[in-house]
């Protein structure tokens, strides 16, 4: 039997999924809803400093006929007033005591004004406080969201003033929108959160409408950056996730969120040390009905790998992740087409003529034209079996023995300083690797 | 005719009529042409008669560039929209395409290049080519259907001046004449004459060759000559009783349903179509949805020798046209004059002819009687061999022009072919290519290049 029940930062849910913050999370009649509908815990949509809405506020990239790859939103935080907000939450919480029911924040930065909210949020009985320091627009032009997230320093002194008041779990929610991660993630420790959600929105601007000029969407012909969400996000947030759970100096328990539609998503971002998830778009999309497949996918998958808990296998994969110095450089592989599945659309030829080794050749047979892998000259880059529209028909197969091993790092020890390009052609002919 | 079959009324007509493969939103386009996998050196390009390069024009309809796509249509076939609509693109490009090896839905390549190709029209022919300047040379073309068109617009975008004579008073050939209105309008196959037209071809309606000017008065006013003639009315059955009244042509009878007046169009009660090409499909078919109760299929051979494609004789036993397969006609049976009834014959398949056909033998003694009031005859065409005849030194073979294949030169240096009469009988994408290699034919014959 299977158990998907967690505890993030202090803050337990039967099962790992949660609501994001943002418009699903909006009141107390949808986190209501997608309880029923078996949603472990909600990220309240974030209450704090009075604000306003334009009308227009989501734009889509879709791709290749499929709607919404992307989705970004230039929406600002909850207009519904403060009061309302922190009403819903102690009611929903009441309603639904096992479920996990968080509270984001978001105020003006000011040691009382956090104080004053912490405080009534704490009496609505909630699980939990989650800081909002990733919103990208809008709220960070009034020195908020991401204007926080941005600065480590801004985040330790907030996140200082929520702690020091809390006597609930609180977790930081990052932003994107910086070049180190671990930088905000670090000073949010430093301040007392017990945990760290991540990714929030990444700054962006979803394309120009070709008729018009005008940005999508378009707010009365004018427009600007928004958070650009979806499934198109996720390897980034990945990424950035991974960032966070392999520093020592985080060492905080993550709600991992970014582009997370299906339970495989979700399996991924907690293999990469994810506690919760948190899901937005697909729920946009499609709505609460998703977390049927998302428990029963999840559940069927640890069943058949032999899982009983999310901690069985959190964090599981952080071990593959290294640096470029560390990979075997004489690990081997070619690709390798299977004729009896080859369809003959020959995008395996043309990607490999173009845009790689120019290592398949077109060979007429039986009034068709078979892609052929010319394996001496195969670099193993994997770009056909990546284009290949079939099942299984391209394979990439190892060719080495797996008896030798050595890495750029290993190499560089002992090869000359500095070092020539004459030094590296011996080295690659000694193991027979030949460069196109 | 006896048992005139009762009009219907005007909705009905339309909604017999009425087009069976609609076409494409622009959602369902874009969706289409997104599922094209945009294969490289693309099977459904090698299966086109005419070699339109498929994955591009549909790759430009997925990112909206319909004027691109038109033109990449275009540049390969000039008949592109009545080959969208009646091409068998079952046995052709979408019966070639990669996701059939997938075991999955072909791309709907007919649709997608009809949905291009509106486009085009409806935007009123925005110019997709420059013509090369004016040669000075002048090429007569006889016959206006597909091939020559197609030879037509090839060779005016060379800077030939080209005039087309045509003995109906449409243009168009057989697109315009003789495809099921519920595949295709005749007002479709008027909009590719227009194309034409807008690339300065001339094309003189209502004369016909040998009659309203002679084969001599053509050859001194044009540099050399494309046929593009098409064929002739069915063979006689050789039977008693073809003289009767009720009797008909399956191309006559398709003709007259082309022009969309319906209830001008009799058709009997019951009505026996002798033959089972597709052509015989077309007629049987329109006879149903013009109110006939009862149509069906005489045919000598059986269902695995039957000409029409898989999917036409699909289509008509959906409209419930009943199929007599081994059954052969042997005599009408009439009185006043009229059709009454029919005699046949069954028939048994005996040892292969030449073509490797079994040749269908008589079952003696087996003769029955068909009543009906109606027959429609659609066993091929003749070759039009008497206008060819008047071409001198023009080799035929069986009735067919001879050509070299590269250039569609006839054994008449100065004359050109293309089409259903060097083919006895084709698709219209075979006539549309055929006119087309004429035109680079006809000008490595005049300028030697």
């Amino acid at each position: 039997m299977v158990d998907l029940s967690i505890n993030c930062a202090g803050i337990k849910s039967p099962n790992p999924f949660w609501l994001a913050s943002a418009p699903p999370s909006n009141s107390a009649y949808q986190c209501c809803k997608a309880f029923e509908q078996g949603w472990g815990g909600a990220v309240w949509k974030t209450i704090g400093e009075p604000v306003m809405n334009t009308v227009n506020r989501y734009g889509a990239i879709d791709y290749n006929g499929q709607k919404i790859l992307g989705l970004n939103n230039i929406e600002l935080i909850s207009d519904r007033p403060i009061e309302v907000n922190l009403k819903e939450i102690a009611e929903t919480k009441k309603l639904w005591p096992n479920r996990a029911v968080i509270a984001s924040l978001m105020v003006e930065s000011k040691r009382e004004s956090w104080h004053d909210i912490v405080k009534r949020t704490i009496d609505t009985g909630c699980d939990g406080i989650e800081l909002n320091y990733g919103c990208p627009h809008g709220m960070s032009e009034r020195g908020m969201g991401s204007a926080v997230g941005q600065v480590p320093e801004y985040c330790t002194m907030i996140t200082e003033w929520v702690t020091e008041v809390s006597t609930i779990p609180v977790l930081v929610k990052l932003t994107p929108n910086i070049s180190d991660i671990r930088f905000p993630a670090r000073a949010a420790r430093k301040g007392g959160a017990n945990g760290i959600s991540l990714i929030n929105t990444i700054n962006s601007i979803m394309g120009i409408d070709l008729d018009t000029l005008e940005l999508k969407p378009s707010v009365d012909g004018k427009g600007g950056h928004g958070g650009y969400a979806g499934p198109a996000v996720k390897p980034i947030a990945l990424n950035l996730v991974s960032q966070v759970a392999i520093d020592p100096e985080v060492n905080l328990p993550i709600s991992g969120i970014g582009g997370i539609s299906t339970w495989r998503d979700a399996v991924e971002f907690i293999l990469l040390g994810a506690t919760s998830v948190q899901i937005c778009t697909a729920v946009m999309h499609y709505g609460f009905r998703l977390i049927n497949d998302l428990l029963e996918g999840m559940t069927n998958w640890m069943e058949e790998k032999g899982f009983k808990t999310i901690e069985d296998f959190r964090g599981k994969s952080l071990q593959c992740i290294t640096d470029f110095g560390n990979l075997n450089l004489l690990y081997k592989t070619v690709a390798e087409i299977d004729e009896s599945k080859c369809i003959q659309c020959n995008l395996c030829y043309i990607a490999c003529e173009d845009g790689a080794h120019q290592c398949i050749d077109i060979i007429p047979h039986n009034g068709k034209n078979q892609p052929k892998v010319r394996e001496p000259d195969c670099v193993g880059c994997a770009l056909c079996f990546l284009v290949c529209p079939v099942d299984s028909c391209i394979s990439m197969v190892r060719k080495d023995d797996g008896t030798e091993a050595i890495t750029w790092n290993e190499l560089m020890k002992t090869l000359p300083q500095p070092l020539t390009w004459e030094a590296l052609r011996q080295f690659q002919a000694k193991h027979g690797i030949e460069i196109h | 005719m006896n048992n005139l079959a009762p009009k219907l009324t005007p909705d009905q007509y339309e909604k017999n009529f009425s087009e069976i493969h609609l076409a494409f939103t622009r959602n369902q386009a874009v969706a289409e042409a997104n599922r094209c996998l945009y294969c490289y050196d693309s099977p459904c390009m090698k299966a086109c008669p005419t070699h339109i390069d498929i994955s591009t024009f549909i790759k430009k309809i997925a990112t909206e560039n319909l004027k691109g796509s038109a033109k990449t249509i275009l540049e390969s076939n000039w008949i592109a929209l009545t080959c969208a609509k009646a091409c068998p693109v079952e046995v052709l490009c979408e019966g070639a395409c990669v996701y059939n090896e997938r075991g999955e839905k072909p791309i709907e390549i007919g649709r997608l290049q009809r949905y291009a190709i509106d486009w085009y029209f409806k935007h009123g022919m925005p110019q997709l080519f420059t013509p090369a300047p004016k040669n000075g040379k002048s090429v007569g073309i006889i016959g206006a259907g597909p091939s020559g068109l197609a030879c037509a617009a090839e060779l005016a975008l060379m800077g030939y001046d080209v005039t087309i004579y045509e003995g109906k008073k449409l243009a168009g050939g057989l697109d315009t004449w003789g495809i099921a209105p519920y595949k295709m309008s005749y007002e479709d196959s008027l909009k590719e004459v227009k194309l034409v037209e807008n690339f300065g071809v001339k094309i003189k309606t209502g004369v016909w060759i040998g009659e309203d000017l002679s084969i001599q008065d053509l050859e001194r006013r044009h540099d050399a000559i494309f046929i593009g003639v098409g064929l002739d009315t069915s063979p006689d059955l050789k039977i008693p009783g073809e003289d009767l009244k009720g009797m008909h042509d399956a191309l006559e009878f398709i003709e007259k349903v082309t022009t969309r007046k319906w209830s001008s169009v009799d058709v009997g009660k019951r009505v026996a179509v002798i033959g089972a090409g597709n052509t015989a499909i077309d007629a049987a078919t329109e006879a149903k949805r013009l109110g006939a109760e009862q149509v069906m299929i005489i045919y000598r051979r059986s269902e695995s020798e039957m000409p029409a494609y898989h999917y036409e004789y699909e289509l008509a036993k959906q409209d419930g046209i009943v199929f007599y397969f081994l059954t052969a006609p042997k005599k009408i049976i009439g009185s006043n004059g009229v059709v009454e009834r029919m005699e046949c014959i069954k028939m048994k398949l005996g040892t292969p002819d030449v073509k490797g056909r079994r040749v269908p033998e008589p079952i003696p003694s087996s003769e029955f009687h068909i009543p009906v009031d109606m027959i429609i005859k659609s066993i091929g065409q003749k070759p039009a061999e008497q206008f060819l005849s008047q071409i001198s030194n023009l080799k035929t073979q069986n009735g067919k022009v001879v050509v070299d294949f590269e250039t569609m030169q006839t054994s008449n240096p100065k004359y050109f072919a293309g089409g259903d009469c060097i083919n006895g009988g084709k698709e219209v994408v075979n006539a549309a290519a055929d006119g087309k290699r004429a035109a680079h034919g006809i000008d490595k014959f005049i300028f030697g290049k």
